[in-house]
């Protein structure tokens, strides 16, 4: 478009990047080479213990009634104040997922830790994971379909818990802080169950890893349910994974919410905020 | 690919479908709405692909509390038997890198499912036009051979402008280089073309030069265009078009005001 200078700009589109008229161009050797690399190393790969691994290599599906999936530091730490707490958790195993968000790993640890999958010691059926890193939009995909595939899916019921900015929630009467955080949910239709808060209005939407696990469960009729927390705080906040508390209630037989944990766990995974970022406190 | 939402997959044989190109305004996808949401469509499956970016989100054409709480995802396809017509509506951008497969997926689709013609709804860049396209009408569409043998009088008589070729270098006279489609803006829409043409599918496009903004009038521009064709609405009197607006369409812009900004 032209300016008033009389210099002209390119308008950008909010729907379409530019031309992809390169594509059809021949790639040479070299810079197909690098393409598939990347691509390769983008890849996500499950690593399980020795056991699950052995179990998935004879054929045999993780058997699995109930799976939650925490998307997000507020939803993880939930899980980790309210319920692994109780140590009656096995860690089965993480997943790896490189993107360029992804930090440089400082020992092996910070990668393992970012995505991992807990069994529950005398409930064998019910799984946990906690997803604290970020999936980006070409892995989400991938990621769902290889950690369903290992699951058995006849009577699976799943529970996404998943953090969300209340700035990003649309309504038409603007809402006071005072209302968040709130949780609204999103189901698949097999899913029979009564959600235990208000459902996600129109035109609010849910998208990254929450959104594929639905979008998977939907067509392969899966029982499913997104329990979507907004909140107005960035970083971890015991009132936000607070917040979370009614969505496992009915998993109640199979999952120990412990209902009012010490402060010294609290406190534990409550880290203050960090020097480097006073500046909005 | 697709996955039928009911035990039996539907038959789309001699079907007409509409699909929109993701493309500048997204004024194909917001035509598409309009015609599910006028034409109270049901949902019969699913494209389910990893080339689409993931989102869900409740029933977008919802109408009461009842059918509100439905969830719907990024690649659906509707029907209207009574009519013969398939929609396909797509909500999420196509991956940049995965564009070349989903155009052969909705190629292979369109193939196997037998449908007699498809209508890709599009738009590009009002900014691109040259001297010719900033005069009349700012529509336009293109049409494969094997669809115009059927459709060129209907064409005719509505009096439609075909695309213009623009020069492969704009302002040099004097070279040998052809004249080429160019469609900026316009996402996956001149490779559907192209490869239809190629693979002697029955395949229209119809297009909009505009700029993003509020591109409801747009829409139902080009839905009102694509009436004239197939004739969707019944309308004996001369009146406007009563398209229904779906209740998705609400707070395009963001949230309500805070009255403490003031």
């Amino acid at each position: 478009m032209a300016t008033f200078f009389g210099e002209v700009l390119s308008a950008y589109s909010r729907a379409v990047e530019e031309e992809e008229d390169d594509e059809d161009l021949e790639e040479n050797e070299e810079d197909e080479q690098i393409r598939r690399e990347l691509e390769e190393k983008r890849e996500v790969h499950l690593h399980w213990s020795p056991e699950v691994s052995e179990s998935l290599r004879s054929g045999n599906k993780l058997q699995c009634s109930d799976f939650v999936l925490a998307v997000g530091h507020n939803a993880a730490r939930f899980l980790s104040v309210y319920v692994l707490t109780s140590a009656n958790w096995d860690t089965v195993g993480h997943a790896s997922v490189w993107n360029e968000r992804s930090r440089a790993v400082t020992g092996q640890t910070n990668e393992e830790s970012a995505c991992v999958f807990y069994r529950h010691k005398d409930n064998p059926s019910v799984v946990i994971c906690q997803v604290t890193c970020y999936i980006a939009e070409d892995q989400l995909f991938q990621w769902t379909e290889k950690v369903f595939d290992c699951l058995q899916h006849r009577e699976l019921n799943v529970t996404v818990l998943s953090d969300s900015s209340v700035a990003d929630y649309k309504t038409a009467d603007y809402l006071c802080n005072s209302s968040a955080p709130f949780l609204r949910s999103l189901h698949t239709g097999t899913f029979s169950g009564q959600p235990v808060c208000q459902a996600l209005e129109q035109p609010n939407i849910i998208t990254g890893l929450p959104a594929a696990v639905l979008n998977h469960c939907q067509v392969h009729r899966i029982s499913t349910v997104v329990y979507q927390c907004y909140s107005d705080v960035i970083g971890p906040d015991s009132v936000t994974m607070e917040t979370y508390k009614p969505a496992l209630t009915k998993l109640g037989k199979s999952i120990q919410v412990d209902c009012s944990p010490s402060t010294d766990i609290l406190r534990k995974f409550v880290k203050t905020t960090d020097i480097q970022s006073n500046l909005y406190i | 690919m697709f996955i039928s939402a009911d035990n039996s997959p539907p038959s789309f044989k001699d079907f007409t479908l509409v699909m929109p190109a993701v493309a500048v305004g997204n004024v194909g996808q917001l035509a598409v709405d309009l015609i599910v949401s006028t034409l109270n469509m049901n949902r019969v499956g699913y494209i389910h692909t990893d080339c689409l970016i993931p989102m869900a989100g409740n029933n977008p054409y919802a109408t009461c509390k009842e059918d509100a709480e439905e969830m719907h995802t990024p690649g659906e396809v509707y029907t209207a038997p009574e009519l013969k017509l398939a929609v396909l509506q797509i909500r999420a951008p196509i991956i940049q890198t995965k564009s070349k497969k989903f155009r052969q997926l909705i190629m292979s689709w369109i193939k196997a499912s037998g449908f007699s013609r498809t209508v890709v709804l599009s738009s590009s860049h009002a900014y691109q036009r040259d001297d010719r396209q900033m005069e009349g009408v700012p529509l336009r569409y293109l049409i494969t051979p094997s669809l115009l043998k059927v459709s060129a009088d209907a064409l005719k008589e509505l009096g439609w402008r075909e695309m213009e070729r623009v020069p492969a270098f704009l302002g040099l006279t004097d070279t040998n280089a052809e004249p080429r489609l160019c469609i900026p803006g316009g996402g996956i829409t001149k490779g559907l073309y192209t490869d239809s043409c190629s693979e002697d599918l029955p395949l229209a496009v119809l297009l909009l030069f505009c700029s993003e903004g509020d591109n409801i009038p747009d829409a139902f521009t080009l839905v009102n265009h694509l009436n004239d064709w197939l004739h969707l609405l019944d309308n004996p009197a001369q009146e406007p078009n009563k398209w229904k607006i779906p209740t998705s369409w609400s707070l395009l812009f963001g949230s309500g005001i805070p009255p403490a900004l003031f």
